[in-house]
């Protein structure tokens, strides 16, 4: 590796960037950034939400013209800003977080979508499907180019991605956070495809808010902060420490926060799950959940957190299981009987499944809570709205303009804040949260654990779903483990030995058996 | 970023009355076509902006902004109701049926009510609880509650030249005609509904998302089953109205495509199609460009059939305009 370093020190870079600035109207998204990519290099990007990583990117792919003054070099001659379509020739590709594909579109038509190779004025579908198969087999991954998207994992649409980013002779690959919806398989799968395209002389820049990801495989990391650049450390200097305070701009001596861990003998029971199974995936899951608690439930994609949580917040219909709450058996057949009852859940997908994002702030927060709220008459008591949300907004610094500003205008850290904010203001007994830090900075997410450890210090029950490890071990006590749609087992700090993270692992994969 | 660089007070304020500026002008949506369109009548034929003139064309408006009124609930929550026009044709019949009966004829206007309210809820039980799509749902009613109309008066039309409601249809209140006052109450009552109460506010939260909606406690079926009632309710109200204008009812012609003039209404007024986004006081503004244009075109001695392709090419121009002014303005 330091061998590559060296030799790249004089190649000239496959691309640069030099002093890129961007203003909208007032607001100025970028503030004279550099960045340069050599050849087989994997340079990743970091920084907070709303630090100007995706604009960056937008004036790299031509969405974006950049102000004036800034340029881009392809192999040191300067290249056409502001036309996605020269970019794309010059061989710039991005591949998005929001995959773009045309799910009833078979493989090969999608590579080849708007590029496809004709004979006669007509489709070439026989060099089309052998192209693309051509382009599989290049990464090292087995489906057939007949293969309808829609039946593909979201891996596999990765990969299709990929294939036509390569289809269109990139040299420039841009990877927006490509792991997020991955399971841990297909996560390796594609690190494999990012060093085949690596040894191919593909330069990537790969987004991501995932530190590991970062350690495994970048051969540089240049972060963003406030619009600006910060700067760039070599391999051989990465360090959490150093690159999360580049990233924040402070020291985050206890990033993870954790005061609560009830004494063992005094812990009483919040809720008792018995025998819950959904008829499908879920079978026979049993546990109990403390008053003060945080229990973390984790477990690989798929394997059946979410499907549980929603069970018991009677989201879906369950075909057996029964619920105790302080000791007495409840019925919930529905969210609104789980809310009555005091429990809460939040959404692990806040824009499709949280948020009314052309709706106020204020309405966003109340929502939950504008019966019990409203005057004589079922009308509206606004000045009880408002009061709630200038609360919220000071209690979780949800940082914004107006409490009439739309849910849609907040950046992701905020809008999870709001989330936050309106299943609080049901005054919840049992919190439900499934991946509560997904898609957040590192800001937020540091103030949302402060959340956490707060509610469950105020005596609330905690029921925690996360798929970041080093999240699960900082702030829970004691941890569940899902495989396969029931629970494997338990994993506990004992007396000076905190949560093991290869323990969690094991029984998540399945390894313990063994 | 933005969170950042907004941070001082100075700067709040100044995009705050920025804000301020662009809601208002939101809101106010297609009042300048409106107005435009006026003056262009105004200018080709003077008689246009008289107050006769402008009474007829209030009156002639005031069925379909009632009918648009109830369309607006059923589109804010994303769905559609094509069966209005079929529900108003029905409750008209009941309606001058039971002024027939002596002595309890005023009755007529209540029956009429209430049938819409029953087919609505029909509607409303359908897409709420058995979970089939609007569109069919009220397509299907849109054709069957047709036949039930055609049924009622054994497919004639039935008369009532003594009715007596009909100062309804063609009475007025100092001045001002009964039609219009029962539009513009509809109207203010759709409004304090939608944006002062609780159930209002969640006609909004299933429209921008229903499924957050049921996880966050709102009991998404009966928010439908009220807006598709809401919406028969007040096709059967149209009925009415219609009766007494009329004196007459006839279960075939009465009431033939006035859905799409409510959609078109709603539409024009900035009511977005999948839900979560409109409001009432477009809808009216809406419901007025096109009695504007249909009485405007025939003053200015358009042919019928000219009529139909500009009314049509109207609505498209004028939505169009209306999603590149939002898009615009969203853009930052």
């Amino acid at each position: 590796m330091s061998a590559t370093a060296q030799t790249q020190a004089i190649r000239q870079p496959v691309l640069e960037m030099r002093h890129i600035s961007k203003t909208f109207g007032a607001i100025r998204a970028l503030q004279d950034v550099s960045l340069s990519v050599h050849a087989g290099e994997l340079h990743a990007l970091m920084g907070e939400n709303g630090a100007g990583k995706s604009t960056l990117m937008k004036v790299l792919s031509g969405a974006y013209r950049p102000d004036a003054g800034g340029e881009i070099l392809i192999d040191g001659v300067p290249a056409a800003t502001g036309d996605p379509i020269k970019a794309r020739a010059a061989g710039i590709a991005v591949i998005y977080q929001e995959l773009s594909l045309a799910p009833n579109l078979t493989v090969a038509q999608n590579i080849f979508l708007g590029n496809e190779p004709r004979r006669l004025g007509f489709v070439d579908r026989d060099q089309c499907n052998r192209r693309a198969n051509e382009m599989i087999a290049r990464l090292g991954v087995s489906f057939p180019a007949r293969a309808l998207v829609a039946g593909l994992s979201l891996g596999e649409r990765q990969m299709v991605e990929i294939a036509r980013a390569l289809s269109t002779n990139a040299r420039i690959i841009v990877m927006d956070e490509p792991t997020t919806s991955l399971t841990s398989r297909e996560t390796d799968r594609l690190f494999e495809v990012i060093a085949t395209l690596k040894a191919q002389g593909i330069a990537i820049i790969y987004i991501s808010h995932r530190m590991e990801e970062v350690y495994q495989l970048a051969d540089r990391v240049s972060v963003l902060r406030d619009s600006g650049y910060v700067g760039t450390l070599e391999r051989a200097d990465l360090n959490a420490s150093r690159l999360v305070s580049m990233m924040v701009g402070r020291d985050l001596s206890a990033f993870y926060k954790k005061d609560h861990r009830p004494p063992d003998e005094k812990r009483v029971v919040a809720l008792s799950v018995r025998g819950m199974s959904d008829g499908r995936l879920l079978k026979n899951c049993s546990f109990d959940l403390h008053k003060g608690e945080v229990l973390a439930l984790a477990g690989l994609v798929g394997s059946g957190r979410t499907e549980l949580a929603r069970l018991i917040f009677g989201a879906d219909r369950r075909s057996a299981g029964t619920l105790e709450l302080d000791g007495k058996p409840i019925s919930i057949g529905s969210p609104r009987e789980a809310l009555d009852a005091g429990i809460a859940y939040l959404t692990e997908d806040r824009k499709e499944l949280g948020l009314f994002l052309d709706m106020s702030i204020s309405d966003n927060i109340s929502m939950g809570v504008l019966a019990s709220d409203a005057r004589a008459g079922g009308f509206r008591d606004f000045t009880a709205a408002d009061r709630r949300a200038a609360k919220a907004i000071a209690d979780l610094s949800i940082r914004t303009r107006s409490a009439q500003a739309n849910a849609g205008s907040l950046s992701g850290g905020n809008q999870q804040k709001v989330l936050l904010a309106r299943l609080l203001e049901t005054e919840p007994k049992v919190v439900i949260l499934d991946e509560p830090t997904r898609g957040v900075d590192v800001g937020a997410k540091s103030e949302i654990y402060r959340l956490i450890d707060n509610l469950a210090n105020r005596g609330i029950a905690i029921l925690m779903i996360s798929s970041e490890l080093p999240e699960v071990i900082g702030i829970a006590d004691r941890v569940l483990v899902m495989r396969d749609g029931a629970i494997a087992g338990e994993v506990t700090a004992s007396e000076g030995t905190p949560l093991s993270q290869e323990k969690i692992m094991e029984l998540a994969t399945g390894a313990a058996q063994q | 970023m933005t969170e950042k660089t907004t941070g001082s007070s100075a700067g709040d304020q100044a995009t705050g009355t920025s804000r301020r500026l662009r809601t208002a002008f939101a809101a106010l949506g297609m009042l300048p076509v409106l107005i435009l369109l006026a003056a262009g009548f105004q200018f080709m034929n003077p008689r246009f902006l008289t107050e006769t003139n402008l009474l007829i064309v209030t009156q002639q408006s005031s069925i379909n902004i009632v009918l648009a009124a109830g369309m607006t609930f059923v589109i804010l929550t994303g769905g559609i109701d094509l069966s209005v026009g079929s529900i108003l044709a029905a409750s008209a019949m009941v309606a001058v049926m039971v002024s027939l009966v002596p002595d309890w004829g005023l009755l007529g206007v209540p029956a009429a009510i209430l049938a819409g309210l029953g087919f609505g809820l029909i509607n409303g039980l359908l897409i709420a609880y058995i979970r089939l799509p609007p569109f069919i749902v009220t397509l299907g009613s849109l054709t069957a509650v047709r036949g039930i109309a055609r049924l009622l008066g054994q497919d004639t039309t039935v008369f009532n030249s003594d009715l007596p409601f009909d100062f309804i249809g063609n009475g007025s209140l100092l001045g001002i005609p009964w039609l219009v006052i029962i539009a513009l109450a509809v109207v203010v009552l759709s409004w304090l509904v939608l944006k002062r109460t609780v159930l209002g506010t969640w006609i909004y939260a299933v429209g921008g998302n229903a499924e957050a909606a049921r996880l966050t406690g709102i009991k998404v079926p009966l928010v439908l089953l009220f807006v598709y009632g809401v919406s028969g309710l007040l096709a059967g109200l149209g009925g009415a109205m219609s009766a007494a204008r009329l004196y007459a009812a006839n279960g075939l012609q009465l009431g033939q495509s006035y859905e799409l003039d409510a959609i078109a209404a709603v539409i024009l007024g900035g009511t977005s199609f999948v839900g979560g986004v409109g409001s009432i006081w477009g809808t009216l503004i809406g419901g007025l460009i096109i009695a504007v244009l249909s009485n405007g075109l025939i003053l200015a001695g358009v042919s019928d059939i000219w009529q139909y392709i500009i009314k049509g090419l109207v609505i498209i121009v004028a939505v169009a305009l209306d999603r590149y002014r939002l898009q615009a303005g969203a853009r930052t």
